[in-house]
Formats: C-alpha cells, structure tokens, sequence
C-alpha cells in the first residue's frame, strides 16, 4: 500500500515557483529519504505533505485518500491528517514534561496507547525522564522524546526534518541505528529531509535527489551512487576529480586512460568526474604513471594527492588502508570505471 | 491513480475546508482593530471638516502660548531626563559604589509616581503658606515675600522639573539596556588608542546608545505631551489644557479637535523619530558574546559624588513625596479611610480591572489573527490601533466622544421618529464609554507584550500541535496560553496600572458625580486639600509599584554575570517599556 504520494506538486511564495512538479510515493514500511542542498523545496515538499502549508497545485495522498488537491481546493487540515512531523529544532513543548509531550496528542480514544508511551521511554531509555522538562535534556534526549511524540498517535505517515542535525557528531551513529529501528517497528511510510549524503544512504531505502524545486534522481542509495544522472547528483556524494576531454568515436582519452560517451554527440567536449575513492592507485605497472605530492592518513583510508602529466590540478585519490608513499614517488593510477562518469560539460 | 478510495474517516471530508479568502479570525481582527482606530480617525475627520473655524481666534489669543509653553516643556523635560536618565545609567553599569547595585533597581521607583501627585506635594511644601519657606521664613527671621526670592513652584520650570523627576526612568532603563549591550571590546579598544573613560564615553559608548537614548527620549515626551494633572494645577497653558479650554470653557468641539490633530502632528513626528532609532538599533547589534564588564571601582570623592547623583533622583522623585504623603495619610486616616476613599477605590478598580481584561482579550486577539497570518492589512490595522499608546489622552478624549455622541443622536432621532421614545444618551458619559477610551490608549502596552510572548514560541511548535491533531483554538488553549502566562500576566498589570493613575482622558469622558482615585485626588489637591486626599495618592503610587517590581526582575536577569534566567515557560517578562509596535 502507498503510504505517501504526491502527484505533480508544484509550490511558490511569491515568486519563482520553490517546488516544481514534484511526484513521489512512499510504501507503508518504507523509508524515503529527500535529500539536496539547503533551499532546494525539501522542506516545503514536507510542509506540504503535513498541510502546514496550503497546496496549490497538485495532489496528495496518504494511504491512498486524497487528503489535499490544489486544483479542487481541497485542503485537509494537519489535525486530520494522520501525519507525525519531526521538527529540525524538535518543537518540543517547554511547559510540558517529556511524557505529557509525547502523551500530546493521544486523545482519549487513544487513552490505551499511555502504556505504549510508557514502553516506549523505557526502550530508548528515557523512563527515568519522564517527568522532567525539556530544557533538563540533552540533544539525543530531546531527538527521542520528538520521535516518539510524533509516533505517539499512530500516525500513517512520518516526516522527519532534518531528524539529526542537532546532535553532535559522536551520538549521530547511535541516534540513526535507534531512530531506524522504531521507524521499521512502527511499520509507516517515513519521509526524511536531509542534507548529508551519508546520512541518506545510511536511513533509506528510497533516495530522492533534489535540487532548486525539482527531483533530478530517484532510486535505492547504490543506484544513485553508482549511476547518478549528471554531474549535480554525483557532486552530492563528496568531491570529485574532473576532467576534460572531447569526444571521439563514442569515447573520451584522457591522461587516465579511455572512458565510454556513450549518447554524446561526436567532437562536443565531455567531463569526466571520477571519484577519489574510485582511483586506483599502486606499483608502477600498468595503468598510467603519475607523481605522489602528498599522502595524509585519514585513519581508515589515506588520501593522495597525485601529479598527473597533461592536468593541471592534482587529482586526488582515497586509498584504503595505510599507504604513504613519499612525495615524489612514481606510481600508477587507473580510474575504477565503476566510480567514473562521463557527462557533457556546459 | 483513479483509484483513491474516499476518506476512511467521515471527518476528513467535513474537515476538509477550501481555503476562504479571508478567514473568520481575519475578519474578525479586521474589525475590532477597525473599532480601536475609530476616535484617531475621528478627530482626523472633524478637524479636516470642521463646521466653525476658530483658528483665527486661537491665532489671535493663546495659541502662540500654547505653542511655546509646549515646546518649551518638551524641550526642558527632554534634556532633563536626558541628562538623569544616560548619567544615572552609565554610572551604574560601568562603575561600583556604595549602594551602586540596589541603585540599579531602585533609580526605577519615580515611575511609579504619577507627575501630577509630585506636583500637587512639591507645591504643597514649597508654596509661600508650606513647611519649606515658613521654615526658611524663621530661620532669617524674613517676614513677607518681599524679603526674599523664592522660585515658583507653579511655573513652566516647575512643571518640567515635575515631570523629569518621574519620567527620567524610561531613559535610564533604555540607555542602561544598550550600555550592556554594547561590546565591551569596544570600548576597551577605546581605551588602548588612548582615550581616558570619560572620552571613552562620549566618543563611543553614547553614540552606540544614541538609538535606545533617543527611544527614551520620545517616550517621554510623548508622556510630557499626555500630562493634563500637572500643568492644569501649575496652570501652565500647555496644548492638553488648550483642549480643555476650548472644549469645555468655550464649547468648540471642533475647535479642540483642531487643537487635537496639531499635538497629534507632533505625535506623528515623535513616533517617526523613535521608529528610525529603533531601526537604527539593530545595526549596532555588534556582537552576542558576553564579556563581563570592567565596572570602574569609585572611592574616595567619586564615589561619594556617584551616590549623590543617584540619590537625588530618588529621593525628590520617590522617597520624599512619597513620605510626605504617607504622613499626610498617617494623619488623616481617621477621616479619610471612610466611605468616600473605599468608592472611589472600587471605581478605579473596576475601570483599570475591565480596562485590563478587556485589552488583554483585544491584544491577544489581534496578535493571534497576526500570527494565523492575517496578512498585510491586518497587520497595518493593527499597528495603527497602537498608536493610540502615543496619542495625549485629551486628544483621544475627543476623538471617542465624537463618534459615540454621533451615534446616541442618531438612535436617539431614529427611536423619536419611529416609536415617539427618546432614548436619550445611551453610550456617551457612561462607564462603558470610559473603558473603551482606556482600551484605545492602553492597547499597544497589552499588544506588544503579548506579541513579544507569542514571538518565543517557535512556530514549530504550532506546526507540532496541528499534526498532532489539535485545531488551531485547542493550539492556543494547550501551548500558547499556558507559554503566555507570565506576558498576559505583565499585559494585564501594565494596562491596569496605567488605568489607575489615568487622569485627562477620565477627567472629560466620566459620568456625571462619578470619580476615579485619580480625579478625586486631582480635584482635592486642586482645592489645596491634599492632606484629605494623601491615602488616595499613596494607593495610586502603590498601584505603580507593581510594574517596577516587575521591571527590577528583568534587571536583575540582565545584570553583568547573571545567567539569563533560563526559565521555562514563564517568560522573562519583556520590558514592557510602552513601545508603539
């Protein structure tokens, strides 16, 4: 069953339209995950879906009933619409305590569901905070208590803004293996806004690339990394070495060897991106031989930066492990054609 | 997808709303905003259409009088309070003294004293028959006023050391928030390209300051220009009592209106003035690190010097008529506490009470039509209705009276001509007019604490509530009501205090035989029985403390080194400096 979906939503606040034709769904059980710049309509696309923002034109969805259309006018109002929303700043009620919060919106009918709030805090550990106030919690506390406020009420649909940019990097790993978890117990159709790449991979099962209004990719995490569409999407995951080159007989040569164009017009210049993980590096043998400048050790990983004859700037390459050659040391370097792409340059 | 299947629940397609142009609470605001502006309109009206034209008379007798005692009046209360008001704040922010601390909080207690009971004290000790110059009299053994020079205490010079002696705290408070606002790097760097502290100060301490100065500044003269008490018992021909004069000795309506629209020119400019400087402030944000203070420790001459210059606006504005009055009221209790006192106390009582409850509703409802974003013309209404905070009570006096007149006549000519019944006057002289005036000043005050309270909560929160299933009055039931409290609370206080010392606006708009503390001690003193009226005073200045009590918590929060209070929920009342939105 379709959780969520949003069929040709476009959106503006006076102005150039900030969400544009926009179609997505989301299954029960599943998660999806927005991910794009800051500004890009994200978190207008997840206003929208909770009706805190009136649509304009479009229509959406939840469990299969038309809860807004923009061009029949029909808005549902939040409190009707059976959605849990997350707020990047967790919006947590100051005058209330950690269960009356969470306790919020279960309304008599929903009186029963007091036990399962109080399963809950004891599950991610916050039985003993119960009756404390917000402002005395720490961040992952406070990220808790809103997650569990907005499942509290049982709702069809779950959307998570921004859901762990307020926690500090050491407590983000742990935070995301529980919010996941629940996420799968709860058995919803989740629809997370984020900006971290490795966030995203990590959370969905669906990623949906944004950029100023539009969706320019979807698809699991491991399609989009490895066949992203153009250059803006294969940007999103980490910096990248470019090269330039132009096109000749469906192929491209580079100082790195030869890459496949396929669909581009014979003699237009094409860029080549190729990540830096994606850059094999070792012994002088086969492959091209290029000049080490530099090698730092990042801990899991070393990263080189390489002199390549014909490039001006050195490329960079993140080789597992602890390889530290000194600089000026020859070695070889071939581009892992999995981790390579071939877009026209504009 | 044609194959959604209708709402699961029968709510969702009642629920469902098309969203109307203008909403109910929209609507709603639109109007009682629309009520609220109603006197400012009509004294815009009537003196744009005045039916008789008595400028040429005005011009030819005591308008020009009018004209200059005002200014003169304004120009003198400025700089006075001026000068009290930025040296009293500089001292005790950047220096230490004996009492520097308790002189924070206490340089706040004149406010608390209405101008016209300081006045009605000083003249009663000061006067040829009072204590002082009977006591100066013995002393030299001088025997009539022609052996001597006194300075006469009803006089332009009087009124305005009246009037800064109460009204210097608003400068104070502004200037002391923007001393310790302002980075104190700033003037360290000062200080090493080899400018000593009093330079330091003038060069760039008060420049950073000059927005919240010129702020307070406005405030008071906005107050100055409101005072009726004061120069009424001075006899000081100021424009508010010009309007008395006009409207109640010479029975022009329209000619006092004319009066009216010319003060509220000026009150336009003063509101032009302190908006530019409150937008100015924001530039001078310069940094939102903390650094503690170098508070300059004061000995020796100095410091004694330091505690004179607090002390004195203290002791005049508060300590010394307000003991004066307590002795009075000591005195005469036996004869005062009766009947009298206890109806006039329940009169005023019953007039700020509804005033305040009444503004807090109107403010809190504009607020939230505001925050269901309620659009641009709501908002301009809106701001527009606060004016009313700037505009002399004698000025709104009329401009309520008008309209309600108006529309007593014209029930009155309709009931005669359908049913042969005259209904007489049925809002005009009645205490609903009186709280409807009180509201129409006293709405800013009520408005912008309110609107500061909302502003805390995040919109989130409101965004939280509405997917948690709760409609947009349940929201303001379970979360912004209960985040309130303290704002409403402070609302609520500000608007009944200034009810209980209101004096020109009850003064032309109470029913007949009907009379507030304020009027009572104002008529009383006025027959120079203000050792009768002394209990009257003392529960007025009482009445005034509370907000002082209020302000003196928020100093202490903001005092150097004081974690802001991190309280929840109860809000650290905002300085409810009666800002114009």
């Amino acid at each position: 069953m379709i959780g969520l979906s949003l069929e040709h939503v476009s959106h503006t606040f006076d102005g150039p339209d900030v969400v544009r034709n926009v179609s997505l769904a989301v299954n029960a059980g599943e998660v999806a995950c927005l991910l794009g710049p800051s500004g890009c309509g994200k978190t207008t696309l997840l206003r929208l879906a909770a009706g805190l923002e009136v649509l304009q034109r479009g229509r959406i969805a939840i469990s299969e009933r038309v809860v807004a259309d923009g061009d029949a006018g029909l808005h549902t109002l939040p409190e009707d619409r059976r959605v849990g929303l997350m707020f990047q700043d967790y919006a947590l009620f100051p005058h209330l305590t950690v269960f009356d919060n969470i306790a919020f919106g279960l309304s008599d009918r929903l009186r029963k569901r007091r036990r399962w709030v109080r399963v809950a805090l004891e599950r991610v550990g916050l039985a003993d905070e119960a009756s404390s106030y917000p402002h005395t919690l720490s961040g992952g506390q406070q990220q808790r208590t809103a997650l569990l406020r907005a499942l509290a009420p049982e709702p069809e649909v779950l959307l998570l803004d921004e859901p762990f940019s307020g926690l500090d990097v050491t407590r983000r790993a742990s935070v995301r293996e529980q919010t996941l978890g629940l996420l799968r117990e709860a058995g919803i159709a989740t629809l997370i806004v984020c900006h971290d790449p490795e966030e995203a991979m990590f959370m969905a099962d669906h990623l949906l690339v944004m950029d100023a209004g539009e969706i320019l990719q979807h698809g699991t995490p491991a399609e989009i990394y490895l066949h992203p569409a153009n250059a803006f999407v294969a940007a999103l995951f980490g910096p990248l070495n470019r090269l330039v080159a132009s096109v000749s007989g469906g192929r491209v040569d580079t100082p790195l060897g030869r890459f496949d164009a396929p669909g581009l017009a014979e003699g237009a210049a094409a860029r080549v991106l190729i990540r830096p993980e994606g850059l094999v590096v070792g012994p002088v043998a086969n492959g091209a031989t290029v000049t080490v400048v530099s090698a730092r050790l990042l801990g899991r990983s070393s990263h080189l930066r390489l002199a390549v004859p014909g490039i001006d700037e050195p490329l960079q390459a993140l080789v597992p492990g602890v390889f530290l050659p000194e600089p000026g040391t020859p070695v070889s370097a071939d581009a892992n054609r999995d981790h390579s792409f071939v877009f026209a340059a504009d | 997808m044609e194959t959604y299947t209708a709402g699961t629940r029968s709510a969702v397609a009642v629920r469902a709303v098309r969203r109307p142009r203008v909403s109910g609470w929209t609507a709603g605001a639109l109007l009682v905003a629309g009520l609220i502006a109603v006197p400012l309109l009509a004294v815009i009206y009537l003196a744009l259409a005045p039916s008789e034209d008595i400028w040429p008379h005005l011009v030819s007798t005591v308008l020009p009088r009018y004209v200059s005692t005002t200014f003169g009046l304004m120009l003198g209360v400025g700089l006075c309070t001026l000068a009290i008001g930025v040296g009293t704040a500089w001292l005790v922010t950047m220096t230490r003294f004996p009492g520097s601390r308790l002189f924070e909080v206490g340089l706040l207690l004149p406010l608390a004293m209405p101008a016209y009971i300081i006045a009605y004290v000083y003249a009663d000790m000061l006067e040829y028959a009072g204590p002082v110059q009977g006591f100066l009299r013995q002393v030299f053994g001088w025997a009539s006023p022609r052996d001597y020079w006194f300075p006469e205490i009803r006089s332009l010079g009087g009124a305005i050391t009246m009037m800064s002696l109460v009204l210097y705290p608003y400068v104070y408070l502004l200037s002391r928030a923007a001393f310790l606002e302002q980075s104190v790097c700033v003037l360290e760097v000062s200080r090493t390209l080899g400018e000593n502290p009093w330079r330091s100060f003038f060069r760039v301490a008060l420049p950073l300051a000059r927005p919240a100065v010129v702020v307070g500044v406005s405030l008071v003269l906005m107050e100055t220009l409101n005072d009726f008490g004061t120069v009424d018992y001075f006899a000081v021909p100021t424009f508010t009592l010009g309007i008395y004069d006009v409207w109640l000795n010479m029975n022009s309506t329209s000619g006092a209106a004319q009066l009216a629209v010319v003060m509220l020119v000026v009150v336009l400019m003063l509101i032009s003035a302190e908006r530019l400087a409150r937008r100015g402030q924001r530039y001078h944000h310069t940094s939102t690190r903390y650094r503690a203070l170098p508070s300059v420790r004061l000995s020796g001459v100095r410091a004694v010097s330091a505690f004179l210059a607090c002390l004195m606006p203290v002791a005049f504005g508060f300590a010394i008529p307000g003991g004066v009055l307590l002795a009075y009221a000591i005195e005469t209790a036996p004869v005062t506490t009766g009947g009298s006192f206890i109806a006039y106390a329940v009169n005023s009582l019953t007039l700020s009470v509804g005033a305040a409850a009444l503004a807090v509703a109107v403010g809190l409802f504009l607020a939230y039509g505001i925050r269901l974003g309620g659009g641009p013309v709501l908002r301009a209404a809106t701001r527009f209705a606060g004016i009313g905070y700037a505009v002399p009570g004698a000025v709104l006096a009329i401009g309520v009276i008008i309209p309600f007149a108006g529309l007593d006549n014209a029930v009155d000519g309709l009931m005669r001509r359908t049913f042969g019944v005259s209904t007489g006057l049925v809002l005009s002289g009645t205490l609903f007019t009186l709280v409807f005036a009180y509201v129409v000043r006293f709405l800013a005050l009520s408005l912008g604490t309110v609107e500061a309270g909302l502003a805390r909560i995040t919109i989130g929160m409101d965004g939280a509530a509405r997917t948690l299933g709760l409609g947009p009055g349940r929201t303001l039931a379970a979360i912004h009501l209960p985040m309130m409290k303290g704002s409403i609370l402070t609302a609520a206080i500000l608007v009944f205090v200034d009810g209980m010392k209101e004096l020109p606006m009850t003064m032309l708009l109470r029913p007949f035989n009907f009379d507030t503390l304020a009027t009572y001690v104002h008529q009383f003193a006025s027959s120079e029985l203000l050792e009768e009226c002394a209990l009257g005073a003392l529960a007025i200045v009482a009445a005034g403390i509370l907000p002082v009590i209020a302000l003196s918590l928020t100093i202490r929060q903001s005092r150097p080194g004081a974690k802001a209070a991190k309280s929840r929920a109860t809000a650290a009342t905002p300085v409810a400096i009666p800002a114009e939105p």
